[in-house]
């Protein structure tokens, strides 16, 4: 019922100023991160341009990941911590996938067919594994009380990551792949990479809102996450339905996957815990459960982090992660329901 | 076949009581509109439930229910809070498979037929509670009540028919559906399942928490909804003002099937009376 339910504590307490007290110290607040920005822009406007640039190329990799913590969330109310490790599997698939199987060495625009295959089978992958895992273990805990399936969850995630860790699979280390690209580089930005981050994932996400808001699936999805017995009147079926939002957001993970590999051209097994927190604490931002807070909430946090670690006055990598998580504590005793989520007005 | 007013304690329902023999119902001193030996007279059987058992757990919520409901008829089905009125009616729509016994539907099984197909045979419920789409707005639970049909000629001819028949809707067509208050959504909840073009109208407490003018609404509004030709299954705590439209009546009571009758012959009795309209 409400905007964040985690673990089956409703969120509802908000740090009470007094209307006017709040609304100032909220402003200051936005001021003090515009003025950042700015001075950032001004004093270093190299840094700040490539700074910009990989904000963008990391953020549209959350706002991928982001998206299927939210649509999970949005139709079962479940935190599917193992999903950042799906992402991580994912990832692992495309690069033996790639370089393995495609031979695929030197990045160029002559390797967008097996580019094309790498997606498609990730993404399939990813839609696989997550309803799989939805339809052997949360299915089973749907009328459970919230916290088994959010434990079997965390259990899965150390599942994908035990399995990653294999010697057979990728090991315990971080694996570099030989995969090198050509091209033109802005401020340290290879100009291919983020091309074909933003031209992969703009599209996805316009698919995805298509399907959300204007397919039949899509209604039955909206309707199945308000009221699952008043969508199985309608005629809805709602075990398919969540099956199918499963299916979405494991695909969504699949190609953030591949797109993870040739950005970063390693693969390695924790890579899915730290993505995955960033794109779950995306999903939260923007507002869990609304898909375009989670995507402006991932880009967000990739530009916040990006001008942290590359703008003039950022306060260096080694603050990145506190950084996003003071916002989002900010941001949350402000505006508990995130950027975009909805404050409960139903009545009952 | 007669089905007097009589109490059946215990054993499989739906036969004479002691005290009541068969045969003695429909007596000339009780103003049934017409004779319970005649009722469904040429008419076909739409809904029978045989020999219901339904549970949660080990707890049987039902027990060796009888029911049948003739097409065109005002069915009601009252007795008090956990009587197990609305488990009849969650497990006739699917959403409950029973323990034993059988849901026949049109001279066909469909116990065991999952809830979301159950809708395409024609059964549509207007659940307890409501259970409308809060956050999409009026026209858009409208569409989702027609969501298992194709035929967009007749989905168009539909919702303008409920929109006749609660204005109030069509006032607030694209308002949020969680904003109107409890009445509206009520008449919501009616009107959704209409639209899923039903031939047997499920209805579960329809008249619950409304004030008093909004109650004699939904009532005479379920009146035109059966001279518009269909069947409707009525559950309700509001026995009174369910008998004074229904045809026929059974009551149930802790899961057993207490009694059952023509609904004019259940009003003009003392004892039923004296047990369910509060004197």
């Amino acid at each position: 019922m409400t905007a964040l339910a985690i673990g089956g504590t409703n969120r509802k307490a908000k740090i009470r100023l007094g209307p006017i007290v709040e609304r100032v110290l909220g402003i200051l607040i936005l001021l003090f991160a515009v003025y950042w920005i700015v001075i950032n822009a001004i004093d270093g406007p190299d840094q700040f341009v490539g700074s910009v640039l990989v904000g963008l190329q990391n953020g549209a990799l959350y706002a991928l990941v982001a998206l299927g913590y939210t649509m999970v969330y949005g139709i079962i109310e479940l935190i599917n911590f193992a999903h950042g490790d799906l992402f991580m599997l994912a990832s692992i698939v495309a690069a033996n996938l790639m370089v393995n199987v495609l031979g695929v060495g030197d990045l160029t625009t002559a390797t967008i067919l097996p580019l094309i295959v790498a997606l498609v089978v990730c993404m399939a992958f990813g839609a696989f594994v997550n309803v799989s895992a939805e339809f052997l273990a949360y299915r089973r805990l749907r009328t459970a009380p919230k916290l088994a399936p959010l434990m079997t969850a965390v259990g899965l995630s150390f599942v994908f990551r035990g399995i990653a860790q294999q010697d057979y699979i990728n090991g315990s280390t971080q694996k570099n792949w030989p995969v090198n690209w050509g091209g033109p580089i802005i401020e340290g930005v290879y100009v291919y990479k983020l091309l074909l981050v933003l031209v992969v994932t703009i599209p996805l996400l316009l698919a995805m809102t298509y399907i959300v808001a204007r397919t039949r699936r899509g209604k039955a999805m909206r309707a199945v996450a308000q009221d699952q017995d008043g969508a199985r009147l309608m005629g809805i079926n709602v075990n398919g339905t969540i099956s199918f939002t499963f299916a979405l957001g494991g695909a969504l993970a699949g190609a953030a996957g591949v797109l993870y590999f040739l950005v970063q051209t390693q693969t390695y097994y924790d890579t899915g815990t730290q993505l995955g927190l960033i794109a779950f604490t995306a999903a939260v931002l923007g507002g869990i459960g609304n898909l375009t807070g989670a995507v402006v909430g991932g880009v967000a946090i990739g530009l916040v982090q990006a001008l942290n670690e590359g703008g003039a006055h950022g306060l260096g990598s080694n603050w990145s992660q506190s950084l996003v998580f003071i916002i989002l504590i900010v941001l949350m005793v402000f505006k508990p329901e995130g950027i975009f989520g909805r404050r409960t007005t139903e009545k009952v | 076949m007669s089905h007097p007013i009589g109490t059946s304690a215990d054993g499989p329902s739906g036969t004479a009581g002691p005290g009541v023999p068969a045969g003695d119902s429909g007596t000339a001193t009780l103003t049934a509109p017409q004779p319970a030996g005649e009722r469904g007279a040429g008419r076909e059987v739409i809904l029978e439930l045989k020999d219901l058992n339904v549970s949660y757990g080990n707890i049987a919520a039902v027990k060796d229910l009888n029911l049948t409901v003739y097409e065109g008829e005002i069915v009601t089905l009252i007795g008090s809070n956990g009587a197990g009125k609305s488990t009849t009616l969650r497990t006739i729509s699917g959403l409950l498979k029973p323990r034993s016994g059988d849901v026949v539907f049109k001279g066909r099984r469909i116990n065991g037929i999952p809830g979301h197909d159950v809708v395409k045979l024609g059964i549509c419920q207007s659940p307890e509670g409501r259970k409308i789409f809060q956050r999409m707005t009026v026209s858009e639970n409208l569409d989702l009540g027609a969501f298992v049909r194709k035929d967009a000629d007749g989905i168009a001819r539909d919702r303008e028919r409920v929109l006749e028949l609660f204005p109030r809707l069509r006032e607030r067509i694209d308002q949020k559906a969680g904003t109107m208050s409890g009445g509206e959504q009520q008449m919501l909840a009616v009107a959704r399942a209409l639209l899923g073009n039903p031939s047997l109208l499920l209805l579960d407490e329809p008249s619950m928490g409304l004030a008093p003018v909004l109650v004699d609404l939904i009532f005479e509004t379920i009146e035109t909804i059966r001279s518009q030709g269909t069947t409707v299954l009525l559950v309700e705590q509001n026995a009174l003002a369910a008998l004074e439209i229904a045809d026929y009546a059974y009551v149930l009571e802790s899961g057993h099937l207490n009694m059952q009758g023509p609904a004019a012959q259940m009003l003009a009795d003392d004892s039923v009376a004296a047990a369910y309209l509060g004197g």
